[in-house]
């Protein structure tokens, strides 16, 4: 745990008056609360500091004892005590396989350690309204490979420690965010829960390149099968698939496979394509017999 | 509509410690839109999140009406240019190496 400093939290010097802190505190809630900030954790993080600080600096009590206590934090008498406290702490265990879930929940208040071995418990932040009827939306993010998400699957979740089971639709987009209605924080005085919102971060983790619902890859071809054309069997994410080389294909050419990209999503059975851009490899080491019938080649030319 | 994903205007104003008058100038400024059963006024149970964040808006931050309607406005902008970014930037992920 470290020591936080709330002047500089606040952005204000250490001889700040009351209605300094006051205006900065506003300024700063105003820029950083997470109403104005949607889908930005660093905002939730930001608006709790600077709540945290709020807390202590226009309350002259705690302001005294944090001006005291505060820049020996390192060597007093607190610091053993909090050293001891995180001790005990209780230490979170997440629930589902490279799941992370965060309670959508900046208006609990949950304030830093270093701020609850000092002035005890967390406290509900002056600066938010509690919760009063409906349930507290939760933001979470899940990471899976490509692959994962070729195929609709279902996956229990634990989040906040409720296990929920939900199909996750094939063809999920990087970043893509999904809301599942009522798996939020549960409602209280019989209101309605919260949502859950999930964040995909999808890996991949095959050798194509995906750009929507598309595929792209390069194909190497041998000088020959270029030139005279040929057939060319490749790996898709769904089978194998036979190329038709044509005859004097260029370098860079690029050809597309109907439905052997990637699912679309919330459309079942709907594929993208698959594109396939041909890299003509030169044969190196020549022989001396080969050399001498390129010169003959080039001679006919 | 189905009365048990609604809540009435009074009920509302009541947990939530807000004057129905606020609520009534909501709906004057198209915020958010009430529903009228016989005589009796309701929210949708769908629209409370929206009705909590203008709440927290108006009392946290002392933004008025017409403020939180610029700021929903914008809000909502951001969050299309947000979506339009990612898929650009997924598009975008063909031509990494």
């Amino acid at each position: 745990m470290s020591f936080i400093d709330y002047y500089k939290v606040l952005e204000i010097p250490k001889t700040a008056s009351e209605k300094d802190i006051k205006k900065a505190y506003r300024k700063l809630a105003r820029k950083h609360h997470p109403d104005v900030n949607t889908n930005d954790e660093n905002a939730k993080l930001k608006f709790q500091q600077i709540n945290e600080a709020n807390e202590v600096l226009s309350d002259p009590e705690k302001r005294k004892k944090y001006d005291k206590y505060g820049k020996d934090w390192e060597h007093g008498e607190a610091y053993e005590k909090a050293r001891q406290q995180q001790q005990q702490q209780y230490q979170y265990s997440g629930g589902g396989q490279q799941f992370s879930g965060s309670g959508g929940s900046y208006s609990e208040g949950d304030f830093s350690d270093f701020f609850e071995s000092m002035f005890g418990g967390a406290r509900q932040s002056s600066g938010r309204s509690q919760q009063k009827y409906r349930g507290q939306d939760i933001n979470a993010t899940l990471q899976l490979n490509l692959t994962d998400v070729l195929k609709a699957q279902k996956q229990t979740l634990t989040v906040n420690g409720k296990k929920i089971r939900l199909t996750i639709p094939a063809g999920v987009e990087n970043n893509q965010t999904i809301k599942i209605k009522n798996h939020g924080g549960k409602g209280v005085n019989g209101g309605p829960n919260g949502d859950l919102y999930i964040t995909f971060h999808i890996i991949n983790n095959t050798k194509f390149k995906r750009g929507g619902k598309n595929l792209y890859i390069i194909v190497e071809l041998d000088l020959y099968t270029a030139i005279l054309g040929g057939d060319k069997t490749i790996d898709t994410l769904n089978g194998k698939v036979k190329l038709k080389i044509k005859p004097e294909t260029q370098n860079n050419t690029k050809v597309k496979v109907k439905g052997k990209g990637f699912p679309v999503y919330k459309k079942a059975d709907e594929y993208g394509d698959l594109y396939i851009t041909y890299h003509i490899k030169m044969p190196t080491n020549l022989t001396s017999k080969e050399k001498e019938l390129f010169n003959e080649l080039s001679k006919l030319r | 509509m189905n009365t048990k994903d609604l809540i009435p205007i009074e009920q509302f104003c009541k947990i939530y410690e807000i004057e129905f008058s606020f609520i009534s100038s909501l709906n004057d400024f198209g915020l958010i839109e009430l529903i009228y059963i016989d005589k009796d006024e309701f929210i949708e149970l769908e629209k409370i999140q929206e009705v909590e964040r203008i709440i927290r808006l108006h009392n946290e931050l002392g933004v008025n009406l017409e403020g939180i309607d610029i700021i929903t406005n914008l809000i909502e902008k951001i969050d299309n240019l947000q979506k339009r970014l990612h898929s650009v930037q997924n598009q975008l992920d063909i031509y990494k190496d």
